[in-house]
């Protein structure tokens, strides 16, 4: 476990109120405390860097906070799920938390991260809020994709969060192209693509690595070994389970990933690696309690016992917890004070998702295509046109009408078609000039659908 | 319900340089269809729709075709201009735009120091360097993952297929990256990304390497599709579809990349979405894209000396269809021949057909009758391959059927 290297605390045990007063001002502070990671590093064609990691009290409350929350989130979805208010997929991360508060202690918001489809936390970890969260979770409009990305399709543009991805393995390619932009625009930043143990056996994850090594790309690949693709252990499906070997000429490092130290420790050197060497990969032996997905119970290809073994040995929450009391920083009501808090904003987040509406039905067509594109095709509405109809079907008659611009416009790409009206109508058209196209080409629009 | 008014607004004459004057024959003409309008490109400056070829005059680079020095102040199609081959328009285009925007890079196989299997990337490697014009290994699913990846931060990656045949290792990544992410993000991020590439039935590259696989990316949502047939038309798409924010497929053809042709010196750029006129006419509609359009234009001459008068329509536009131009021409002529080289199950043709029917259908006169290449690999042995494809005697042969 961690040593310690301050016991000034212990000294001042007897004086309650006093004591006290200076936890509180430890619990904040910055003063340095040095923690040794739970393992040594594992290089491959590199030197690992130091057990030694330093840290400061408000950085270990933030780690045990963030960590906390993403656990109670993940549960709490559970329970959504079960209820029937998340359908589809959902994956969990419950028992990984330490890579993503690790990674982002590493880091800022500059750097890119993309990651498969168990991404709830990471999303969080990015600057997500958990409304943002539920919501997209249950499919509402005020989900961080409006609704209509669900639990596979988090993203956060403005923070650096590429999502998201569903297929497995084809985030890489992507992970590298956005190094590949780091690298074009010169902007001193990494790019961290996380990927799996089932997705390391990708053919696109090695052509993606040879190509960030022959360019030099500012990419980490983090491989999150939690031993099971889907209900297939690693033994089963790779002949070489020694992930952060794979890179054969790229340099890898293995981290225990139930260490949040390490992770972060693990993260900063890779940063430091990658902005001067290129890629590096990261293998981070961490686990999931949850089985792959919520249809997937979790027990059929793994014993009870080995759960709960991980649970009571590596969890990263209770590593945090054990190192909060040793070094004196809270007490275990102060912590179980911060869970209770963590839960009722959960709860909070939750219900307040449950009244966020539906989408609306004319999102439907929203976002297929970026507005404006083509080169000169726009919509203008609230345009007046005024062309008779005659009987012989050439002309109509049109007046402006509020329909949403992207609707009209979708309409016109998937339907393919134009109505004609058969009699002047009293209500409003929107017209598209499609394609500078006189204004013929036009669109009914009944509650939003052609 | 007798009388006309006037449309205001939004009319334009086709922005296509070399088609004539597009003729609406309707029973009655709108009077005064030119109107003020806007075109706004997509760098949202607006434009005046009728001044709509020329934005500026441009000192254009050398390149390997020498150009006239013109002083191109005209406000219409220079009659100078300058002749070049279509791999050269699209060069050209191509060029034109990375000075234009730094942020337009090149990706693909042998695109950088060997200039390009066809030759559209020659020289641009030496100009703009490594990186930019970037030379990837044989992995084209990484490679385009990648382009959409940079894409989404926002470089405007011009990815080259060395064949379509090749893209089908994308698939995923054309599918369910380039396509969906706009709509998965909720519109957070834009993939403006150019995927070209050549295709189509060569001259004995046998089955692999002679695929017409439009119709395999035509419901993809979020995708557009063009097909460049002249260098006019090349380089006008090439810099329309740089400069598209989504994700546009330009579909090039093998045998096409020789085509010779005088250009305009002005800078242009052509609509996505719109179709070309290339021979109006009365009495049919023919309505083809690429290669094609070339056997199409064959026919039509024999056509003509046998008394009819087809309306020969480029559609340019493969995704989505431009229903506009299209529908005035079925009005006009009430028959419709579609010619091309895509697959006849599922390709654009079958889509196409059934827009019309659905849209169209009073007007028609005879059912559509369309003309794909056969549903089989394209052999290797020449007299085989040369009937894989519509030749321009059964197009012939089907008008006049049709025309009975």
């Amino acid at each position: 476990m961690a040593h310690l290297t301050r016991r000034t605390a212990d000294l001042l045990k007897p004086f309650s109120v006093a004591l006290s007063s200076m936890r509180l001002l430890t619990t904040t502070s910055t003063t340095p405390i040095t923690v040794e990671t739970s393992l040594p590093f594992t290089g491959h064609k590199i030197d690992p860097p130091s057990r030694s990691v330093e840290t400061t009290p408000q950085e270990l409350m933030t780690f045990f906070r963030d960590m906390a929350l993403m656990r109670r989130m993940e549960i709490a979805a559970d329970s959504l799920y079960k209820a029937k208010l998340i359908r589809g997929f959902c994956h969990l991360y419950d028992g990984q938390e330490a890579v993503a508060v690790g990674m982002e202690a590493a880091i800022t918001k500059k750097d890119c991260i993309i990651t498969a489809y168990r991404d709830h936390c990471i999303f969080l970890g990015r600057g997500g809020t958990l409304l943002e969260c539920f919501s997209e979770l249950m499919g509402r409009k005020d989900g961080c994709s409006k609704g209509k990305g669900g639990s596979m399709h988090f993203y956060k543009k403005d923070s650096g969060f590429y999502g998201g991805h569903g297929i497995v393995g084809a985030q890489i390619p992507l992970g590298c192209g956005l190094a590949f932009a780091q690298k074009y625009s010169k902007d001193e930043n990494v790019t961290f693509a996380l990927y799996g143990d089932g997705a390391a056996n990708q053919g696109q994850l090695f052509e993606a690595l040879n190509m960030a090594a022959l360019w030099d790309l500012p990419a980490i690949l983090v491989c999150e070994n939690n031993h099971y693709g889907m209900g297939t252990a690693e033994w089963r499906a790779a002949k070489s389970p020694a992930y952060y070997k794979r890179g054969d000429y790229v340099p890898g490092l293995k981290v225990d990933g139930m260490d949040v130290f390490a992770v972060k420790q693990a993260c900063k050197f890779s940063k430091e690696h990658a902005l001067k060497n290129g890629p590096i990969i990261l293998e981070m032996d961490t686990y999931r309690y949850h089985g792959h997905s919520m249809s997937d119970p979790g027990s059929t290809y793994r014993t009870r016992d080995e759960i709960s073994g991980v649970r009571q040995e590596r969890d990263p929450i209770e590593r945090i917890r054990k190192l909060v009391l040793s070094h004196d920083l809270a007490t275990e009501k102060e912590l179980k004070d911060i869970e209770k808090e963590v839960r009722k904003n959960v709860d909070e987040a939750i219900a307040q998702a449950k009244e966020s509406p539906m989408p609306e039905p004319s999102e439907l067509f929203t976002n297929v295509y970026v507005k404006g594109y083509g080169v000169e095709v726009r919509l203008l509405s609230y345009i007046y046109f005024i062309v008779r109809y005659s009987v012989c079907f050439d002309f109509f008659l049109l007046l402006s009408a509020k329909v949403t611009e992207d609707a009209l416009y979708l309409n016109l790409l998937t339907c393919d078609r134009y109505m004609l009206f058969s009699s002047p109508v009293s209500g409003v058209v929107n017209i598209c000039s499609f394609s500078c196209m006189p204004c013929l080409t036009v669109s009914m629009m009944d509650q939003g659908f052609c | 319900m007798a009388a006309v008014t006037q449309g205001l607004g939004a009319t334009a004459a086709l922005s296509s340089a070399n088609s004539e004057k597009f003729q609406l024959t309707t029973r009655r003409s709108l009077s005064g269809r030119k109107g003020r309008f806007f075109i706004f490109e997509s760098n949202g400056n607006p434009r005046s729709g009728l001044n709509r070829q020329i934005n500026r005059t441009r000192q254009f680079f050398t390149n390997a075709v020498a150009t006239k020095p013109d002083s191109a102040a005209a406000s219409t199609l220079s009659k100078h201009g300058h002749e070049l081959l279509l791999f050269e328009a699209l060069r050209e285009g191509l060029e034109e735009e990375m000075d234009r925007d730094p942020y337009v890079c090149v990706m693909g196989e042998d695109v950088g120091h060997y200039g390009g299997s066809y030759k559209v990337t020659k020289g641009l490697a030496d100009k703009y360097g490594d990186l930019r014009v970037l030379d990837t290994p044989i992995a084209e699913n990484s490679f385009t993952g990648m382009a959409i990846g940079a894409a989404m931060t926002g470089l405007r990656p011009v990815v080259e297929g060395m064949n379509m045949g090749f893209l089908l290792l994308a698939f995923n990544q054309i599918s369910n990256n380039c396509g969906m992410l706009h709509y998965t993000s909720g519109g957070q991020f834009k993939i403006p990304v150019v995927i070209r590439g050549p295709g189509g039935v060569g001259r004995q590259l046998g089955a692999e390497h002679s695929q017409r696989l439009e119709s395999y990316f035509q419901s993809i949502p979020g995708i557009q599709m063009v097909a460049c047939s002249t260098p006019y038309n090349a380089k006008g798409l090439m810099k329309a579809a740089i400069r598209s924010e989504n994700p546009v497929i330009l579909f090039e053809h093998v045998l096409l990349y020789n085509l010779k042709e005088r250009i305009p010196d002005e800078e242009y750029v052509l609509n996505l979405e719109e179709a070309e006129m290339v021979r109006p006419g009365e009495h049919i509609t023919i309505l083809t894209y690429s290669r094609m359009r070339y056997h199409v234009m064959q026919a039509a001459k024999t056509l003509v000396n046998k008394g009819y008068d087809p309306e020969v329509i480029d559609i340019r536009s493969l995704k989505p269809f431009d229903l506009y131009t299209i529908g005035n021409s079925v009005k006009k002529t009430h028959r419709v021949v579609i010619v091309e080289e895509c697959m006849r199950t599922g390709g654009i043709g079958a889509s196409l057909t059934a827009s019309i029917n659905e849209n169209f259908h009073d007007y028609l006169d005879a059912p559509i009758v369309c003309l794909s290449s056969q549903d089989v690999p394209t052999p290797y042995a020449a007299s085989l391959e040369e009937w894989t494809v519509v030749q321009p005697a059964q197009i012939v042969a089907a008008v006049e059927q049709l025309c009975q």
